[in-house]
């Protein structure tokens, strides 16, 4: 799977949150495109990743 | 007090017709009149950018005039009124809306319908995500937002990258407001900086970051 321009190996397939929820992201200061579509934050839960896809995710910090 | 004629030919000679003419159909909204959108704001009005949008809920206080671009005669006001009135004495002839409004999922949709560009100039992480997800959800409008820009690290380390189709993320991408790494004018201008170019280059159909 490629994750930011990354190649990395999925372990197992998996939910987008539990994905970004082992990398270490905070799934409410994301945004996650996969296979070039955005993913609705509602659709986190449910929507799997495998080997295959290609993942891209923005997070953003604070301050402005 | 120099006429609208007198104002367009000036635009115009500074930035040849052709650019004048296509920053003059712009329409743009920002999102969040702190460090970033205020000076963002500033920048496209300078620039003649036609149409601008204002959103914001909050009023001008005095711990905003490190970084933000009012002065002590704003205390008090609303970001919206304050910043209408700073433009229309730097370019009266283009055309400001105000939005005083909190920005929620629920209305993202009519509050930036019609403006083809938003920037994002949120402070909140959660509302920086709430705001490019919704929009970008809906499809149509390009977002240039913004991530990383306090503390003292070098002003190069801020960067316009373009991570989604519709999405320019300008920025370090890593340091937080935190305890010992505040916001500084110069890095917060640094990076709406970056967006208020990024904007002009995507007025003038240029796509690259």
């Amino acid at each position: 799977m490629i994750v930011n321009g990354k190649e990395i190996v999925l372990q197992k397939e998996s939910s987008i949150m539990e994905f970004l929820e082992k990398e270490g992201y905070d799934p409410t200061k994301v945004a996650v495109e996969k296979n070039g579509i955005i993913v609705p934050k509602i659709k986190f839960e449910t929507e799997t990743l495998s080997d295959i896809d290609k993942m891209e995710i923005v997070c953003f910090v604070g301050g402005g | 007090m120099p006429n609208r004629e007198e104002y367009e030919s000036m635009m115009a000679a500074r930035h040849t017709p052709a650019v004048h003419n296509k920053l003059k159909e712009g329409k743009v909204a920002v999102a969040g009149l702190g460090g970033l959108g205020s000076n963002i704001s500033v920048m496209l009005a300078q620039a003649g950018v036609g149409k601008l949008l204002l959103v914001d809920f909050d009023v001008v206080e005095l711990s905003n005039l490190n970084r933000q671009h009012y002065d002590l005669t704003h205390l008090g006001m609303l970001k919206t009124d304050a910043l209408k009135k700073q433009i229309e004495k730097i370019n009266p002839f283009i055309e400001t809306e105000t939005g005083t409004l909190k920005v929620t999922e629920e209305n993202v949709m009519t509050v930036f319908n019609g403006y083809p560009i938003v920037c994002e100039a949120f402070d909140n992480p959660q509302y920086k995500a709430m705001l490019v997800n919704a929009l970008l959800a809906q499809g149509g409008q390009t977002i240039v937002a913004a991530s990383g820009m306090a503390g003292f690290d070098s002003a190069n380390t801020i960067k316009t990258r373009q991570r989604f189709k519709n999405l320019y993320v300008c920025g370090d991408f890593k340091t937080p407001v935190q305890e010992g790494s505040g916001l500084m004018a110069p890095r917060v201008a640094v990076c709406a900086a970056h967006q208020a170019n990024m904007v002009l280059r995507l007025l003038l159909n240029i796509e690259k970051a």
